[in-house]
């Protein structure tokens, strides 16, 4: 088995074999070390074989001039449905929220269009992989557990192809007191406060039911119990409860976030908390427990009317401050494509221009357990390598070469091809 | 009485007169129409531009803001909005021109100063998009803390909203679909919407022949009875003679093509075409009819009728000689059309003056409000913006923005006052949480509900 796998492995490697290239002349901003001025990036056999002031041409590569270019590492979006979601309001195009409130053994991975028109378009804009998760964001999705998030490169014939780690977070909505609800075509319906609390408390019991019953199927399981019988929920618990798979928990406000992490800490599980926007005095439990954040989306209005105009701005920054570990997420599909302007907001706002590179690169890579693989430019690394003309996270920059997995890949898309038939329109 | 009037009306003149100028100075300024002037100032007098330029003298006892490395643009023009209306969408009938913004702008959503935070001075309020002729629009300016009355841009030509497509026929289509019970209302198809559209015009001309005929009835001094006054019809009768504008949302080719040949029917101009995703698929035929267009910058997907939306939209029609600006549609996103710009110049190659006119004097334009606002130039209204860096770069943030010469929002002011808020929020929790103890235990013995 071990043996069918590394030849399989050595398969891969020699498909990559033909594409290698070697950027010349390009200012190389790694992410994780200084920029290099004038360096050189050789990609070879899908990977970065070396980088740096001077690398060897081997026979046969594809020399790149980058005179005027910059090398960043592919963005990473930490929150989005891409490949999941083709057109928001038609039903049929979406496979996110499932019905049911506990679905632990729902994966994204394998129901991944891998011809969604979302992907090239957003990886034009520089961004070569996404967290794509099952509950669609979690705004508005009455699920707990909502399935596995998958991380995906944007390029592939397969979701096989495209799989970074098919399986990178379980992803849970933590539930809140909830006493407004806004359905279509009902409209806006209004709950009691004492009734919306009776709920909320019973979801919280089911859910550490959930979870109790779970642990009593890793003890049978492991006690080899002569009445085990397998199930499918429970047994895609079991990372979880082994601690090899992060909860990405979706919370926004300070109630929800505290009852998040005394869950957390009650089953020993390991979180990222996602689309945080208001911790209050959480910030510092974030912290000292160092849990990771998806924040965002920064591009957003304050939660509350007397809320300063600039929350959602500066809160990235606030994170940094608190020395909070965190990455950027857009928790959308179509505007996937404007992850930089994200980051590029809170810089205004106070974050400082290098944390932000990091949070749409290096830390989203880390924090999905994928930091020895993408999320900087690095020898041994999946070469993921965008060329720009300028700072990426400016918009009026060009995002002119991408490799993934150190395949060049297509820039054009649906709207190039479009923009160029109507424009030569006679 | 009257002495006493005319002496204080007398001293509010020579106060407003008597108004100190200002000068902003040692900024680049950004004038849209007329280049860039780099270390320029500009002189404001009554409200009004009254100088541009490298060497502006400044006048005694003008009051200074010093600009210094900074950048000085038009307000920011958004040409759709929903912002300050306590509801937009009268959409129980398809037609429904009888009824107004006007008559329900809230001056005190917040929304108004998170704009003017992004550096928006001026905008369309529309009607929503859930009837095929909707209401009347008005154009207002962001003057927060004034009333409904006095945000409206005075002299502005009024508007009404026309909606095509997937929501003015969506009403009728989901109680078909789900069997409700709720009523369908027709239309149901982009047919439909078609005929909505030319009956009420049909009606609408039929109106204005009987008035007419009314007129020259009496003005020959025959006996006649003025027809009936039809509220609805006033408005669409302001179309035909071009005395309001027709503000259309529209996405797909098809349906932008089927206005424009029904506003030829009946001889009356779209103003403007709102969202307009597919625009430069038909960028010609707009250009022809003279339509502004009003767009998103990369907007798509979110619904069938954007699937083929692309974010070269508004560069395509802008070659094209289509009047072009870009539009929020959204309390957030008007925050920041300044970046929204910048992505045309990605997106289709716009030089930096022209980004920028799609939403300064293009938008402006559209609502016939340029000879006021809409870029930097003497006797302009003083409607200006002061961003730290080139408005065109996404680090850039909102320091000051001026309305008639006159600070409505300032960065540092803002902070200095949000310490203040937040201390006065936190007394007034703070007593409210020693508070209930006392009152429960005042309430608990009676147990007596109070009567609602």
């Amino acid at each position: 088995m071990r043996k069918l796998a590394l030849a399989l492995l050595a398969v891969g490697a020699l498909a990559f074999a033909a594409d290698s290239y070697l950027i010349r002349g390009v200012t190389i901003h790694p992410v994780t070390q200084p920029d290099i001025p004038d360096g050189s990036i050789l990609i070879q056999d899908g990977k970065i074989a070396a980088l740096g002031a001077k690398v060897a041409a081997p026979r046969g590569v594809q020399v790149i001039d980058g005179k005027g270019l910059h090398a960043y590492p592919g963005m990473i979006d930490s929150a989005t449905e891409i490949g999941v979601s083709e057109v928001g309001s038609v039903r049929e195009t979406n496979d996110t929220g499932e019905l049911g409130d506990f679905n632990p053994q729902l994966r994204i991975g394998i129901a991944f269009n891998p011809a969604s028109e979302h992907i090239p378009v957003t990886r034009a804009n520089g961004i070569t992989s996404v967290i794509t998760m099952p509950g669609g964001g979690g705004r508005g999705s009455t699920g707990v557990i909502t399935g596995q998030a998958a991380l995906m490169h944007l390029d592939g014939w397969t979701p096989e192809d495209m799989a970074v780690s098919r399986s990178a977070a379980m992803q849970m909505v933590f539930p809140i007191i909830r006493t407004s609800n806004f359905r279509f075509p009902e409209g806006l319906t209004h709950t009691p406060y004492a009734e919306a609390k009776r709920a909320y408390d019973k979801r919280l019991r089911e859910m550490s039911e959930f979870f109790e019953q779970a642990r009593r199927y890793q003890q049978a399981k492991a006690a080899h119990d002569p009445g085990f019988k397998e199930n499918l929920k429970y047994e895609a618990m079991l990372p979880v409860l082994e601690g090899k798979l992060p909860v990405m928990v979706i919370a926004e406000r300070e109630r929800a976030i505290r009852e998040a992490i005394a869950f957390a800490d009650k089953q020993k599980i390991r979180i990222v908390l996602a689309g945080i926007r208001e911790p209050g005095k959480s910030l510092a439990d974030l912290k000292a427990k160092n849990i990771p954040v998806i924040a965002g989306p920064t591009l957003d209005l304050p939660l509350e009317e007397d809320d300063s105009y600039d929350a959602a701005f500066s809160f990235p920054g606030e994170l940094y401050k608190a020395g909070i570990q965190f990455a950027f997420g857009t928790f959308n599909t179509a505007f996937s494509r404007n992850l930089p302007y994200q980051a590029a907001a809170a810089v205004a706002f106070g974050l400082p221009r290098e944390e932000a590179i990091k949070a749409v690169t290096i830390n989203a890579a880390r924090i999905w357990g994928a930091g020895d693989l993408i999320g900087s430019l690095e020898k041994g690394k999946w070469a993921d390598v965008m060329l720009t003309d300028g700072d990426p996270l400016e918009a009026r920059t060009q995002v002119k070469r991408v490799w993934i997995r150190g395949k060049e890949v297509d820039l054009s898309n649906k709207q190039t091809r479009l923009y160029e038939k109507y424009l030569n329109r006679p | 009485m009257i002495l006493k009037m005319l002496f204080s009306n007398a001293v509010a003149l020579a106060c407003a007169l008597a108004a100190a100028p200002t000068v902003i100075q040692n900024a680049t300024v950004l004038t849209v129409t007329k280049g860039t002037v780099k270390n320029g100032s500009i002189l404001i007098r009554d409200g009004k531009i009254a100088e541009v330029g490298e060497k502006v003298v400044i006048p005694a006892g003008a009051k200074v803001i010093e600009a210094g490395g900074q950048f000085v643009m038009p307000g920011i023009i958004d040409c759709h909005s929903h912002i300050a209306a306590e509801s937009i969408n009268e959409g129980s009938v398809s037609v429904s021109s009888m009824v107004g913004i006007e008559d329900v702008l809230n001056s005190e959503d917040i929304s108004i100063y998170r704009a003017l935070a992004g550096g928006v001075t001026t905008a369309n309020i529309l009607h929503g998009s859930a009837n095929a002729i909707g209401g009347k629009c008005t154009v207002i300016k962001m003057r927060w803390g004034k009333n409904a009355q006095e945000l409206i841009f005075e002299g502005s030509t009024p508007g009404i909203k026309f909606a095509l497509g997937e929501n003015p026929k969506r009403s009728g289509a989901v109680a078909n679909m789900l069997g409700t019970g709720r009523t369908a209302r027709y239309p149901a198809t982009r047919m439909g919407v078609e005929d909505v559209i030319r009956e009420a015009f049909l009606e609408a001309k039929q109106y204005q022949a009987s008035w007419r005929e009314y007129r020259e009835k009496m003005a020959r001094g025959e006996d006649a009875l003025p027809p009936r006054r039809d509220l609805k019809l006033d408005p669409l009768v302001e179309v035909l003679v071009g005395k309001r504008f027709v503000h259309a949302h529209c996405y797909r080719a098809d349906e932008i093509l089927m206005l424009l040949r029904v506003a030829d029917e009946f001889g009356f101009k779209i103003r403007t075409l709102q969202h307009v995703l597919e625009g430069y698929k038909v960028a010609k035929e707009i250009a022809a009819h003279g339509a502004g267009a009003s767009t998103f910058s990369d907007w798509w997907a979110y619904k069938m009728e954007a699937y083929d939306a692309i974010p070269f939209n508004a560069a395509i029609m802008v070659r094209k000689g289509v009047v072009v600006s870009l539009n929020s549609d959204d309390a957030e996103l008007m925050r920041r059309l300044n970046t929204e710009a910048a992505k045309t110049m990605k997106y289709g190659g716009l030089t930096e003056d022209e980004a920028l006119a799609l939403i300064t004097i293009n938008p402006a334009k559209q609502l016939a409000i340029d000879s006021r606002v809409g870029s930097i130039e003497p006797g302009k209204d003083a409607d200006l913006v002061v961003f730290d860096k080139h408005p065109l770069s996404n680090y850039a943030k909102v320091q000051k923005v001026l309305i008639d010469g006159d600070t409505y929002f300032d960065r540092d002011t803002d902070a200095g006052e949000h310490a203040q808020k937040d201390a006065r929020k936190k007394a007034l929790l703070d007593k409210e949480k020693a508070k209930p103890k006392e009152d429960q235990k005042k309430a608990a013995p009676s147990g007596a509900r109070r009567p609602s």
